[in-house]
């Protein structure tokens, strides 16, 4: 293939693709890498959710049922590790691939082979992360966090963890700095700063999250690799480190990722309710400001992880009162969506009714947060189910519910034909009364004092654990029902018109509905029309 | 893409990313079983590397030679320096979080556990012989009469005022030579755009082979490793992944300076050797922080 580069390549057909396994594993095409990244993130939502089955399956009852306490905690701690840098972010960076050139009218990512490594690096890694289910010691047990003394009690498992760390962290870097190249320097003429699509806006301050994240991950793993192996003593007391020195790191790293997940939610939401209201975003400025706000302030709260872990007064307050802060730009943004719906010809779409559950749910997710955020709630929440309830608000009916608005919102453009509407609103209704039945229950068991990340609880318990499992099994079988919906929309369906929904705004709504394999190889002109919805 | 030649440049398919991903799973796997115990672990590890080097030799084969048949325009420049610049600030990110080690031992948890603060009782229970100094020669647990310490006690640290000064001149010396090559390359005058490189290239391997007689004379002479506990710690983590970094930029530098023999780069164009000069006042800045918080203060 090396040559292949430096060959002339003039094609008359303006729709030419490559073809066979050569087309994907070669791919310097945004779209099929977008595809790619999609359609992977939906495999390893099923293998993530099928971890989160057993661990609720295991918790129907109190006792041990059917799996032992090891193996359950491998199922917690890969369920996050899969969900977070398997599901959440790969979709995410997806939708990226897909949009956002389309959107500020570039007829590619700026990069596209590293865009293309940045891909392949995903299947590899995760390769090396399930093969320690294999190994001996199993696989990693110790949280997602990956404490020391802990963690590095794994087994043979121990440095393929770490090295897919440092793998993923290579891909998101790599995924990062790519788009900030393609919005710095891609956007069409016309297309400034101050007119892009708040998606793409979310996306470059989750860029800027990564890149100033994911290296400090990497860090703090490389220290407990060399803490295991090479003799360091960076978490060993008796060698002058502290274990508590790699949770300040990692929680450094561990709440901007946190933004990382969401930040893309609330773009997606941000194009889809305009566009379901027939409104004009409400606030577009206060939007940019908030999310750059709320970025900024996530690197000066990851304490608030740790109030109970032992920190001086001093930083319990700082902690404390930095974390309150950031529900100030949040509101904002939330008070702008409600806004934006505000006497706007509202109609009812999948896409539309997934946004509406990610406003309402994740506004209860933020205030359990808030709940949490004051050190001396805190100190009784700590570990208990109502973290679990809390960032499962957050991230479920947070950052998944708007993934799944946003595959509802884009699958029409991206396929050309119309998702089945009937069976998308069945899908919602079934995912938004289960997911509630799954995780409203925990912050009862939590508050109540159920821990997290244990096989066995006392009886007391039993009710509500056996609701939220029955929750938890309802919602992860009717995701089956959208990767049917999925599969039905790829294969036929009414045909999409360019612009798909009658009220949608922007540039990629003008192209063809499925868009051709290269878009906009000579620049749009931007009117303030198209600017931005 | 038949309009895009006038406007953007797109590179057609290429198979280095994903044999570049390989590579990196190759040689991940290949360290983590080495790890792990198996005896061809680094075999498997080498492997990588070789895939790796042999990858990144023909991507940038690749890119050179789209440069120089000049299908590049100034938006792939542009995008090209976003990523490099980017690319430095995540390396920057990297080196922060050894920082944030070195400062928090100094200033948190070595404090603590010689008694300072309120409520750490780890000095109290366990270790109330031990008291805080900086540099650390002795290891809490050295404190316990009778019970064998699992780290190797530092008779000296090296002292700042010794290769570690004369390593910072040279490295300060080589960012200079890099802008006078800059200078006599923005004039078109290819000798001295070459001997100022190779003046760079010179000092660059100068000072990797200072750094590495200086990490003999510590295991040898000091009792100063990985395993004497956190000083060395976060010496040999910092001035090694530093060390690591000067090596690699040393090699993109000779890299650069084979181009420049063959007169890649003009006035106008030489995005490649800006970048690398880039990378290399980075590794510079990191140096200075090192020699004032590692060796210095």
């Amino acid at each position: 293939m090396s040559d292949a580069v430096t060959h002339e390549h003039h094609h008359d057909a303006h729709d030419h693709k490559p073809t066979g396994m050569g087309r994907w594993l070669f791919s310097t095409n945004h779209k099929d890498i977008g595809t790619m990244y999609l359609v992977f993130a939906l495999i390893m939502f099923f293998v993530g959710g099928a971890m989160a089955l057993v661990v609720r399956a295991e918790l129907f009852q109190p006792g041990l049922q059917y799996v032992d306490p090891q193996f359950f905690n491998s199922m917690t701690t890969m369920h996050a590790l899969i969900m977070i840098f398997g599901v959440v972010m790969p979709a995410g960076v997806g939708l990226a691939n897909w949009m956002v050139p389309m959107m500020i009218g570039a007829p590619d990512m700026a990069l596209p082979r590293m865009n293309n490594m940045s891909f392949w690096i995903l299947p590899f890694a995760f390769a090396m992360l399930l093969g320690t289910f294999f190994m001996e010691g199993g696989a990693p047990a110790g949280g997602w966090t990956m404490y020391p003394p802990l963690i590095t009690q794994l087994g043979d498992g121990f440095p393929f963890l770490i090295f897919t760390v440092h793998f993923l962290g290579i891909s998101s870097i790599m995924g990062a700095i790519n788009i900030i190249a393609t919005v710095f320097n891609m956007r069409a003429p016309g297309m400034g700063f101050m007119q892009l699509p708040l998606f793409v806006w979310t996306w470059i301050i989750t860029a800027f999250l990564l890149i100033a994240s994911m290296p400090v991950l990497a860090g703090a793993v490389t220290m407990l690799l060399t803490d295991k192996y090479f003799g360091t003593s960076f978490f060993i007391a008796a060698g002058g480190g502290d274990p508590v020195m790699f949770q300040h790191i990692f929680w450094f790293f561990g709440h901007p990722e946190v933004y990382i997940l969401i930040l893309p939610a609330f773009g997606i939401v941000s194009q889809i309710i305009p566009t379901f209201a027939r409104k004009p975003l409400f606030g577009y400025v206060s939007m940019v400001y908030a999310t750059a706000a709320i970025a900024f302030l996530s690197f000066f709260v990851w304490a608030h992880h740790m109030f109970t872990v032992g920190m001086p007064l001093a930083g319990e307050l700082f902690f404390m009162y930095a974390t309150m802060s950031i529900a100030v730009p949040t509101g904002v943004k939330i008070f702008n969506w409600i806004a934006t719906m505000w006497r706007g010809a509202m109609t009812f779409e999948t896409p539309m009714l997934f946004a509406l559950a990610f406003v309402f749910l994740f506004s209860i997710g933020g205030f359990s947060g808030l709940m949490l955020g004051i050190t001396p709630a805190d100190f009784q929440y700590h570990d208990t189910y109502f973290v679990v309830a809390h960032f499962h608000y957050v991230l479920v009916t947070g950052a998944i519910f708007a993934l799944m608005a946003g595959a509802y919102f884009w699958l029409p453009k991206w396929t050309g034909h119309m998702y089945d509407e009937k069976l998308g609103k069945i899908h919602f209704w079934i995912s938004v009364i289960s997911v509630n039945v799954l995780f409203f229950p925990q912050h009862f068991v939590g508050l109540a004092g159920m821990p997290r990340r244990i096989p066995d609880y006392s009886v007391q318990f039993t009710e509500w654990n056996m609701i939220s499992s029955v929750g938890g099994f309802v919602f992860g079988l009717s995701q089956l029902l959208f990767l049917w919906v999925v599969i039905k929309c790829v294969r036929g369906g009414r045909e999409a018109t360019e612009e798909v929904w009658e009220g949608a705004r922007g540039l990629e709504w003008t192209l063809p509905s499925p868009p051709p394999f290269h878009t906009f190889t000579t620049p749009p002109q931007v009117d303030e029309a198209v600017a931005h919805s | 893409m038949s309009n895009s030649h006038d406007t953007y440049f797109i590179p057609a398919p290429s198979s280095w990313p994903v044999v570049g991903s390989l590579a990196l799973f190759i040689a991940f796997c290949g360290g983590a079983v080495a790890l792990n115990g198996f005896e061809y672990g680094s075999h498997i590890l080498l492997l990588g590397f070789v895939v790796i080097a042999q990858m990144f030799f023909f991507w940038f084969k690749d890119v050179i030679v789209e440069s120089l048949k000049g299908v590049y325009n100034n938006q792939v420049d542009i995008s090209f320096r976003w990523g490099m610049a980017w690319f430095i600030f995540s390396e920057v990110m990297f080196f922060a979080a050894f920082f944030g080690a070195l400062f928090y031992a100094r200033i948190y948890s070595v404090p603590w556990l010689g008694g300072a603060g309120t409520g750490a009782a780890t000095n109290e229970f366990l270790w109330p012989a031990f008291d805080y100094t900086w540099p650390l020669l002795a290891t809490p647990d050295m404190t316990v009469e009778g019970i064998a310490s699992k780290f190797t006690a530092i008779k000296d640290v090296i002292p700042a005022f010794g290769i570690p000064a004369i390593n910072t001149v040279i490295l300060l010396s080589s960012g200079a030579t890099v802008t006078f090559a800059h200078w006599s390359l923005k004039k078109n005058r290819r000798a001295g755009l070459c001997w100022w490189l190779f003046a760079t290239v010179a000092l660059g391997f100068l000072f990797v082979g200072l750094q590495a007689a200086e990490y003999v004379h510590a295991y040898k002479d000091l009792g100063l490793t990985l395993n004497s506990g956190i000083y060395g710690s976060t010496f040999f983590m910092l001035t090694g992944f530093h060390g690591f970094h000067v090596t690699m930029g040393a090699i993109m530098l000779t890299v650069i300076l084979l181009r420049s023999i063959q007169g890649h780069f003009n006035k106008e164009r030489h995005f490649a050797f800006e970048a690398v000069a880039w990378y290399w006042h980075f590794v510079d800045v990191v140096w200075l922080g090192l020699f004032i918080f590692v060796y210095w203060l």
